[in-house]
């Protein structure tokens, strides 16, 4: 390893990086939707058309992150016009050079101040479709590592975690933990050695958050991570990611790679005492994972089960060693309060939730892709204002947050602010910012059962009621749907899902009711329709016990 | 080591720092049903049976895996609890097949004992009837998957008594099940002691001694209890 | 070092290593687990290698990683069995993985999987007669923004139909 970096390299790269940028900076998006549109083709194309009409030293043309209207891709951007085409091809792509000496660009263009775009506060994926994810040297540019630097040099670990705390930063995983309140605990839990985990093992179906953070802009994830351990007293960390995210990892190795030879990580880091490794585990296909407990499990290299708590991860938790866990977003989120102050993040957003949510939009809406949107905006704003609503016409029916273990919060309650505590009163979560949107042809039965149906496929086993549970329930959607069920079925199914949900071990068994719950509780009517008359009367009445068997 | 006082059921009672409330309600008087805990052993907090109210604290707690506080106050039973129990024996009656008349532990079974405790005369849930087979390759000893309830005690007491580790749980979910070494019939295993602990530990019949009969396998479990005693306290051995 | 292994396995192992001598695979992943010392809790980061070097996790391979790695064969087969990712069967020459997350679902991915189902008479987590194509489901694989996604042969496609599917498909499969 080279000469530990001091403060001043910092500001060299920064310079160096700011005097080589060129009149022009064509961005191509990189990230895996517009990959799977050929956008390395587009930016190859854009290369060779910049080289044939000899532009190289006023164009640059740079591999980027999210730029977030991913159903519009490939995405390319142009500055300083600040011109945003969509769908590019490799054909059409040489146009847009053509475009920057007067001639046409015969590629769509979309409105880069629709409010789409407007509406979103970036934090989060403030670099994300600017700083190019593969040079340490771009995210420096952006004022990259101060952060640490600084939290390094001027700050105690303690005064760390109360800024923290100051900022009123919750998890960003699901379940909304204060950040500084986790922090604060594993910094006070003995322990010689304290591990820091980042959680990017993204499972909700529908969420796409987490992957694009990591493909976008992984040094903030890192330098995020940095930051905690130097608060907690940890000297190692681990980034379990999912392995169906082979870009993201690429992407976090060839970044810790850099990092490492810049001494950005290692040991020293910037000429202080502060040692911290980052390692990279590869997570290998399950939900339950992104519990705590499973995923240390899993990290240990064992069966990713479950355990009870407590004993909290903070208190001992991987291989023993007391642990800070947090997810990508909420590692995201770091460098940015330490740079701008916490007063700063706790200025934005509503009284409880602080800051900004990134949101996957999918489903049945006008623009699907990222937003990142201060807490508190309404569900209204982001549906219709920023998605367009439903497409062809259609009128939306009810949006999904928090996957499998949220809720489908009904059109009528569109003018919800997200934020922790009012989702939740609506029996749904904010979740890891999963955003389904679902029309009138959507079926609130079948979309109950598909997420039963995910619970089901992925619970470990280890306990009971998740295990067999949702097994059943899942039997009495399949049985509701095929018209084959009676009132008592519903009963059976709800008293299921109230012990499914308070007698389970971990968060995905206690979860896997809710979207069931939430359905019955907005679409009744959906459920009832279905139900075939009791040919036994009404339940409760003494009536035969119904499928009764003796063991 | 200080002691702890607490409440179960009403009843005040002092217990070690460090106990389960599992092991304080036993010097209460208070018996809390379990099937995967088992003297002797670790505890994983699966089967959800012994869970147990605790004042000021919105879920319910494994007792199995909560140790005592000062002042808790704790609720053993309730119209709540039974009713989430009964439904959780239910889940494992309608789970595999569990037919008590031509069980080896027809009568010695702790599935079976718990399910007259809870009242429980019938199933709601319909049986879902797998064919999950049996494994008699072995020369001393049987299992039966389809009387399996998955509580992983064979597991753990094959890894952490014996320390052979022949037994484990291979898949997820329903369709978790008892292997033995890389899924090989039983009495192909290698690395089998022959030991039998696993087969003392099973609460069910799933494991039986090989040529027992409807209602013969009786089992011996505080010999596990023995063995994890005398050499935790170096008891009934001499160096000689 | 085979200590905790009797007879048999014993002599099945050395099989194993004999038919192994002359494959540099092998090689390739016992220096991989020495990367990690042959610690324990490298066990999946050494299935992910095995199952890219062999296309599957057969029993000989599960039992030369137990072998190095000093674990009950029992522990190595809960872990492989315990997450999707890993497969115990040989794959099919090419794979369709189709997305089944939320996005997918309510935009069609049933629909495109049932054509694939139908016209090939296969089943998700199966192979084709002709050993061509596995056809496999995901939960997620994150690109919602361009559902219904699916994958193949590693190229994720956005904005599938029945029809696009079985066009891509049929390349490889002749039903």
């Amino acid at each position: 390893m080279g000469d530990a970096m001091i403060l001043s390299d910092l500001t060299q790269i920064k310079a160096r990086e700011l005097a080589a940028r060129k009149k022009v900076v064509l961005r191509v998006c990189l990230a895996a939707g517009c990959m799977s549109s050929e956008s390395k083709g587009v930016k190859e194309r854009l290369e060779q058309a910049v080289a044939e009409a000899g532009l190289q030293e006023e164009v640059e043309v740079r591999g980027v992150g999210c730029m977030k209207l991913c159903c519009e891709g490939p995405l390319v951007q142009a500055d300083p016009e600040n011109a945003l085409y969509i769908k590019v091809t490799a054909q059409n792509a040489p146009s847009i050079v053509a475009a920057l000496k007067g001639g046409k660009a015969e590629v769509a263009r979309t409105d880069p101040d629709a409010p789409f775009f407007k509406r979103q506060l970036g934090i989060v994926l403030a670099n994300s479709g600017i700083v190019d994810p593969e040079r340490i040297e771009s995210y420096i540019a952006l004022d990259g590592y101060q952060a640490l630097h600084e939290v390094l040099h001027e700050m105690t670990p303690k005064e760390v975690v109360d800024a923290m705390v100051a900022s009123g930063l919750r998890g960003r995983g699901g379940a909304g933990f204060p950040t500084g309140l986790k922090w604060g605990t594993v910094a006070k839990s003995p322990g010689a050695k304290k591990y820091v985990i980042c959680n990017a093992d993204e499972g909700d179906p529908g969420a796409f958050m987490d992957r694009s953070v990591l493909e976008s802009d992984p040094h903030a994830v890192l330098e995020g991570m940095a930051i905690a351990a130097y608060a907690v007293g940890a000297d190692q960390g681990f980034i379990y990611v999912r392995a169906e995210y082979p870009l993201a990892i690429a992407r976090l190795q060839n970044a810790i790679k850099q990092a490492k030879q810049l001494g950005l990580l290692g040991s020293g880091v910037f000429e202080s005492p502060f040692n911290f490794n980052i390692d990279i585990r590869i997570g290998a296909g399950a939900f339950v994972c992104g519990e705590e407990t499973a995923l240390m499990a899993s990290v240990e290299g064992k069966r990713g089960t479950p355990r009870p708590r407590p004993p909290f991860p903070a208190e001992s938790g991987l291989f023993g060693c007391p642990t800070l866990i947090n997810n990508v977003e909420t590692f995201a989120n770091v460098p940015a309060i330490y740079r701008n102050g916490a007063e700063w993040f706790a200025g934005i957003g509503t009284e409880k939730s602080k800051g900004t949510k990134v949101f996957a939009l999918a489903g049945k809406i006008k623009n699907t892709g990222l937003i990142e949107v201060p807490m508190g905006t309404p569900l209204r704003v982001i549906v219709e204002e920023m998605g367009g609503g439903a497409p062809d016409g259609g009128r939306i029916k009810a949006v999904q947050t928090g996957g499998p273990s949220g809720g489908c919060i009904p059109a009528q309650h569109l003018d919800t602010p997200v934020d922790y505590e009012s989702l939740g009163k609506l029996g749904s979560i904010m979740g890891s910012g999963g955003m389904i949107v679902m029309d009138e042809s959507t079926k609130m039965v079948d979309v109950a059962r598909f997420f039963m149906e995910f619970c089901m496929d992925e619970s470990c086993g280890k306990c009971i009621p998740c295990r067999a549970g949702t097994v059943q329930m899942h039997n009495l959607l399949e049985k509701i749907l095929q018209r084959k069920a009676t009132v008592r079925d519903l009963l059976k199914l709800e008293e299921l899902c109230d012990m499914v949900k308070h007698t389970s071990l971990c968060g995905l068994g206690q979860t896997a009711p809710n979207p069931t719950l939430s359905t019955l509780r907005f679409f009744r009517n959906e459920y009832e329709e279905l139900l075939q008359p009791d040919k036994f009367g009404p339940p409760g009445n003494g009536g035969p016990r119904e499928s009764a068997r003796t063991p | 080591m200080a002691a702890k006082t607490l409440t179960i059921d009403g009843k005040p009672i002092s217990a070690e720092e460090g106990a389960t409330i599992l092991q304080a309600s036993e010097e209460a008087g208070a018996k809390i049903p379990t099937l995967c805990h088992l003297d002797g052993v670790y505890d994983v907090g699966a089967c959800r049976l012994c869970l147990v109210e605790v004042t000021g604290v919105p879920k319910l707690l494994p007792a199995c895996t909560t140790t005592v506080a000062e002042g808790m106050d704790v609720k053993t039973d309730s119209e709540r609890l039974r009713r989430y129990r009964r439904m959780i024996l239910e889940l494992l009656f309608a789970e595999r097949n569990h037919v008590c008349a031509v069980c080896v532990s027809n009568g010695h079974c702790e599935l079976q004992t718990l399910a007259y405790n809870h009242g429980m005369d019938h199933v709601r849930y319909d049986y879902l009837f797998p064919k999950w087979g049996v494994d008699n390759t072995h020369p001393l000893f049987g299992m039966d998957h389809n009387r399996c309830i998955l509580c992983t005690r064979c597991v753990r007491v094959c890894w952490h008594i014996e320390g052979a580790g022949t037994k484990n749980v291979s898949g997820r979910g329903a369709q978790a099940r008892i292997i033995t070494d890389l899924n090989i019939p039983w009495g192909e295993s290698d690395s089998c002691t022959r030991c039998g602990k696993c087969v003392q530990a099973c609460p069910t019949g799933a494991l039986s001694h090989k040529g027992s009969t409807v209602g013969e396998m009786e089992r011996d479990r505080g010999k596990l209890e023995f063995i994890v005693l005398a050499r935790e306290k170096k008891q009934w051995v001499t160096a000689d | 070092m085979l200590a905790t292994h009797s007879t048999s396995q014993r002599r099945r192992l050395q099989a194993v290593l004999e038919h192994a001598s002359g494959d540099k695979r092998f090689k390739i992943l016992e220096a991989h687990m020495k990367k990690f010392q042959f610690r324990h809790d490298a066990l999946i980061e050494i299935l992910h290698k095995a199952q890219e070097l062999f296309g599957y996790l057969e029993d000989d391979l599960l039992l030369f990683i137990s072998c190095k790695l000093k674990l009950p064969a029992s522990r190595v087969y809960g872990v492989a069995t315990f997450y999707h990712f890993f497969t115990l069967k040989p794959q099919g020459a090419h794979t369709c993985v189709v997305c089944m997350g939320t996005a997918c679902y309510v935009k069609g991915a049933n629909k495109v999987l049932a054509a694939i189902q139908e016209d090939l008479k296969v089943k998700p987590g199966e192979t084709t007669a002709d050993g061509q194509l596995s056809l496999l489901t995901a939960r997620c694989i994150g690109a919602c923004g361009i559902a219904p996604a699916v994958v193949y042969d590693g190229t994720v496609t956005p904005r599938q139909t029945a029809e696009s599917a079985l066009e891509q498909v049929r390349k490889w499969v002749t039903p």
